[in-house]
């Protein structure tokens, strides 16, 4: 049962050949039996779960059921959520219970979605292996010393391991699409502005985008429909009809013209890595594509234009964590700035504080020129050279990521190779497009992403080749052998 | 040495808009502690703002008001720094590209001059909440209802000379804010604060003296009071040779004293930079022109109408349009007495601001309303009282007595115009005085006057001020030949 | 570029941090190589190029000028750390 999708487990609830409680109880039995190898939960919600699958079965009985009534997915843990804790996986929010609900959690909720619990992920986002996480790193199913990837690695591992038949995430320069590589499944990054940021807790405002994490792009495609549209709380939601995401899946990709960047399959890339993309985009070709090399004179530039933008945003949305009105509170404070500087220090991890200091050098007096503002310039060159690539081409693929994954602790120590691994990714978001990872291969025993971005609001268009793809190939079908079970 | 003080002024304005600038809580002033302090207010993590249509409205009304540039494209930034009053740890704010740039406004001293001085800008910003110094246990208490109330900070140019020209320039911003309705201007309750940048320099150097700001000064006394205070403190240290150090100071309103303000005296990194949160706001040509149509009229336009239309010297209009209140006060008695313009003017600017002045209450809080005062004048106007028979009625008013016809009746002070009953109180009183009489007719034709406005006054006395003094005066002519 | 003590000391203190000394040297060596990494910009030619702030070219929503929200102190203070008659307690703030 665990190994279906969502298309599939949705035609077994309406059909009454299962319940959503059943279905549900029977993930959150595997969560509660196999997870503790993995650790990609931080909050297990069963009251809640049972009692939205017992709601959803009534629906689903009252015959008003939709596409995603009585689905158990998992919510990445920096959606707030009504009622129960969300820690963006700190220290700082370890008692933080939501009063609210996030946008994305509120329309999945009124999809009929039930909801396992909360995915392990690195702290408030800011990593790219998962160790950052004050609840303990998350280990990779496929090989439980290797990192799941970050930040959304609790997600991705989850998906990976069949403990939730999907996840939600977030991706600010990599976190939804490195971890779906990494572990072996399906996620996108949409359009910044196509879900709304409302009750995420943020981390750099004009990168942040949710977005879905599954096994295939045909049930990314069916979540977007839900967590997608304009939500007037957030002013940077895009006011514009939500499409359906489900619509163009079934296109022929005849004539559809792929630009593979030159600058993404030179030294750096892992060669078993390459060799499954390069594969990949044969396969592609067989689908009626045509492939052509392209250049993107500014890959290089987007880690460190990233590394001053990212963190500067994220310097200044951190402040809110002060141990005033929630979270976390130093013991008997001296005075005021003893409580704040406790409370953060105490409350913040390491790769936490680090970014926090940069994001403040960046912006203070004397550097605000030099690293800011010349940032957000290198920023609209990024931007540029993406419109110039889709001036010619429909799609741009390549590697997710520079290799198939590291090991526990194995980049631990150095913060900048760490920032390296999100390299072919990073830009994306510096630019606002969307951008997916589909499976596409093994090297060495690991899964390997395939990346697909597109220019803004095309993830109909990622999708339909996705999903292409994936009726050509069997890659998002296998399973690690521990949780194939 | 002569030393000459300039001042520049920067004026926060709460706009009364209904809900905050970014989020829809309310902004009634005086609820419990934190009851109107919703999520995006509280800084609670995931969190966002949406700026409130009014607010920016509201802002570019004050811009077209003093001919300013209105930026057609302006921005907000984050200002940073930690205050247990501000719960994101920055301030939503504008830098670069302010709602409404540069503009000017004229001021009249008490003298007659008006100057000009320059706005050098005015942008929006969320004012903060409010720390509570009771003692909690040694703690201080955070009340938030505040937080996210829109501000409208008007920065001046250094172009004010004294504290005269500072609390002219004030008290016409302050006069214009509630002209244009986009603040209550109520300053007891914080709705107007000042920072007032200071320094001073040797009369005739070109260059500014080193300067110092002293924070949200809240009432137009301690603006005087501060400025004072400080120009005197700056020329001490000048005198004896000391410099003047540039900082925050605090106005003591117990000492009479600035002080330097211990929180901010490390040196501020407000990393600014443009919130990612919101997007650039645009405002077209037309919305402006819309703007600008519907503007009502400015208090230097009410006060030429009021010297045209109703032929009010200078100086009348000047104090009736000083506030909107007032002015439309007057012009309600104007119309509900059907009086004369003048004699209205005279009444409402010497009885009624006397009285005001009096009790310490402002024309807001008048005890008697325009209605009920211009019932009070209809009755001087269509002779049924006389004018001192008008004031009795006017105290009892105050007091609460009643409206004019009513206390008129009960007090029996209906003008005497039986002139048969007249004529028995003048035989009368002249009749009691022969001397007066005798003296009277000696009198040389000049000096008759005071000997007429004696027997008069004896006659309305004798009729409890309810003669009418035209039909005294006539019978007295007649009778005393 | 590499950062000493005593900026990182600063930066710390305006961001409300402290850092312990021992971690001093952890940090300094670790902020020197991010900043080492983020350099290559500096030879990036961005003249006659607008800094990019927003990755759309979207302009901002205005919201309608009403209250929508209501009470909710008793919920929103069940998760403060200290409180007393409704507000929020910190150590004494001197101004």
């Amino acid at each position: 049962m665990h190994n279906k999708t969502l298309v599939e487990l949705s035609q077994q609830l309406l059909s009454g050949s299962v319940s959503s409680v059943e279905l549900t109880q029977h993930f959150l039995d595997r969560i509660n039996t196999l997870d503790p190898q993995l650790n990609s939960f931080i909050s297990v919600t069963d009251e809640l779960a049972l009692a939205q699958a017992k709601q959803a079965d009534a629906i689903i009985a009252a015959g008003t059921a939709g596409p995603l009534t009585g689905i158990p997915i998992a919510h990445k843990d920096i959606f707030c959520t009504k009622g129960v804790r969300t820690s963006a996986g700190s220290k700082m929010l370890d008692n933080f219970i939501s009063p609210y609900d996030a946008t994305v959690v509120e329309k999945l909720n009124a999809a009929g979605t039930v909801t396992l619990g909360k995915t392990n992920m690195d702290e408030f986002a800011m990593g790219s292996s998962n160790e950052t996480s004050f609840y303990g790193a998350v280990k990779n199913p496929w090989n439980t010393d290797y990192v799941p990837g970050g930040s959304s690695g609790g997600s991705a591992a989850s998906v990976a391991a069949r403990l939730a038949p999907a996840a939600t995430g977030t991706d600010t320069g990599g976190s939804i699409r490195q971890p779906a590589s990494l572990c072996g499944i399906t996620g996108l990054k949409p359009t910044y502005g196509s879900i709304s940021r409302w009750g995420m807790i943020a981390f750099a405002s004009s990168l942040d985008q949710a977005g879905p994490m599954t096994q295939t792009a045909e049930d990314a495609a069916l979540l977007m429909n839900a967590m997608g549209g304009f939500d007037r709380k957030d002013s940077t939601s895009l006011d514009r009809a939500t499409p359906d995401y489900t619509s163009d899946l079934n296109n022929s990709l005849e004539g559809l013209k792929v630009g593979l960047p030159k600058e993404f399959f030179k030294e750096g890339l892992d060669s078993g890595v390459q060799q499954v993309v390069e594969t990949a985009i044969k396969e592609i070709e067989k689908l009626g594509a045509s492939v052509k090399e392209i250049s993107l004179t500014t890959t290089e530039l987007a880690v460190p234009a990233y590394y001053v933008i990212a963190p500067a945003e994220a310097s200044s949305n951190l402040s809110r964590f002060d141990g005033v009105r929630y979270g976390y509170r130093c013991e008997d404070p001296k005075n005021l700035d003893d409580l704040y500087e406790r409370s953060r220090s105490e409350g913040f991890g390491d790769e936490v504080q680090r970014r926090i200091l940069i994001g403040a050098y960046a912006l203070s007096a004397g550097y605000y020129d030099a690293y800011y503002v010349k940032a957000q310039k290198t920023r609209r060159l990024i931007k540029n050279d993406f419109d110039n690539a889709f001036s010619d081409v429909d799609i741009i693929m390549g590697p997710t990521a520079p290799s198939a994954g590291f090991t526990l602790g194995e980049k631990a120590d150095d913060p900048v190779s760490m920032y390296l691994s999100d390299i072919y990714t990073i830009a994306v978001n510096l630019a606002g497009l969307p951008a997916l990872s589909v499976p596409a291969g093994f090297s060495a025993g690991l899964p390997v992403g395939l990346q697909m971005i597109g220019s803004h609001f095309s993830e109909n268009r990622l999708l339909n080749v996705a999903h292409q793809f994936q009726q050509a190939t069997d890659w998002h079908k296998h399973t690690p052998d521990a949780f194939t079970k | 040495m002569a030393w000459e003080t300039v001042i520049g002024l920067e004026i926060h304005v709460q706009l009364s808009t209904q809900s905050k600038i970014f989020s829809g809580s309310a902004t009634t002033f005086g609820a419990e502690p934190n009851t109107q302090a919703s999520l995006v207010d509280l800084g609670m993590p995931g969190v966002l703002p949406v700026l409130n249509a009014d607010a920016v409205k509201k802002a570019i009304t004050f811009g077209v008001a003093i001919d300013a540039n209105i930026n057609q494209k302006s921005d907000f930034a984050r200002k940073n720094y930690f205050y247990p009053d501000l719960p994101k740890g920055y301030q939503i704010s504008q830098l670069d590209l302010p709602i409404v740039g540069e503009g000017h406004l004229d001021i009249t001293l008490e003298d007659g001059t008006v100057k000009r001085v320059g706005v050098t800008r005015a942008h929006l910003e969320e004012d903060a909440g409010k720390s509570l110094h009771e003692d909690y246990h040694g703690m201080t208490g955070i009340d938030l209802n505040r937080a996210g109330t829109p501000l409208l900070e008007i920065v001046s140019e250094p172009d004010m000379r004294s504290a005269e020209e500072a609390i002219a320039y004030v008290k016409t911003i302050h006069s214009l804010i509630q002209y244009l309705g986009i603040s209550d201007g109520n300053m007891a309750e914080g709705s107007m604060r000042c920072d007032i940048n200071i320094s001073l320099r040797p009369t005739g150097q070109e260059e500014y003296g080193t300067r110092t700001e002293t924070k949200n000064v809240n009432s137009f006394r301690f603006i005087e009071k501060a400025i004072r205070g400080e120009v005197i403190r700056q020329m001490d240290e000048l005198e004896a040779g000391n410099k003047i150090n540039q900082e925050t100071r605090l106005y003591d309103s117990n000492k009479d004293e600035t002080r330097p303000m211990r929180s901010k005296e490390e040196a501020n990194d407000y990393r600014y930079f443009p919130d990612p949160d919101l997007l650039p706001v645009i405002t077209t040509d037309e919305f402006i022109q819309g703007i600008k149509d519907a503007l009502p009229e400015l208090p230097w336009q009410k006060l030429e109408r009021f010297q045209t239309e109703y032929e009010l010297k200078e100086y009348d209009a000047r104090v009736l349009t000083a506030s909107k209140t007032l002015a439309n006060y007057f012009e309600t008695v104007v119309t509900t007495s059907g009086a004369k313009a003048k004699l209205a003017a005279n009444w409402v600017t010497s009885e009624l601001l006397g009285a005001l002045n009096k009790s310490n209450t402002d024309i807001q809080q008048s005890p008697v309303s325009a209605e009920e005062f211009g019932g009070l004048l209809k009755r001087i106007a269509d002779e049924t009282i006389t004018g001192k028979s008008a004031k009795t009625v006017f105290e009892a008013m105050l007091n609460g007595e009643g409206g004019a016809d009513e206390i008129i009746k009960a007090k029996d002070l209906e003008q005497e115009k039986d002139s048969g009953a007249i004529e028995a109180l003048v035989d009368e009183v002249i009749a009691a005085n022969p001397d007066q009489v005798a003296k009277f007719l000696e009198a040389e034709d000049s000096k008759k006057k005071r000997f007429i406005g004696f027997f008069v006054g004896q006659i309305m006395k004798a009729s409890k001020g309810k003669a009418n003094p035209q039909q005294v005066n006539q019978l007295l002519a007649q009778k005393l030949k | 570029m590499a950062l000493d003590k005593g900026e990182i000391t600063k930066i710390a203190k305006l961001a409300r941090l402290t850092i312990n000394d021992e971690k001093i040297p952890e940090y300094t060596a670790s902020l020197s190589s991010i900043l080492d990494l983020v350099e290559q910009l500096q030879a990036v030619d961005t003249n006659n190029i607008e800094p990019m702030a927003h990755p759309l070219d979207a302009t901002q929503r205005l919201r309608e000028d009403a209250v929508t929200e209501t009470n909710q102190r008793d919920d929103y203070q069940k998760i403060a750390p200290a409180t007393e008659d409704g507000l929020y307690l910190v150590p004494k703030v001197i101004d």
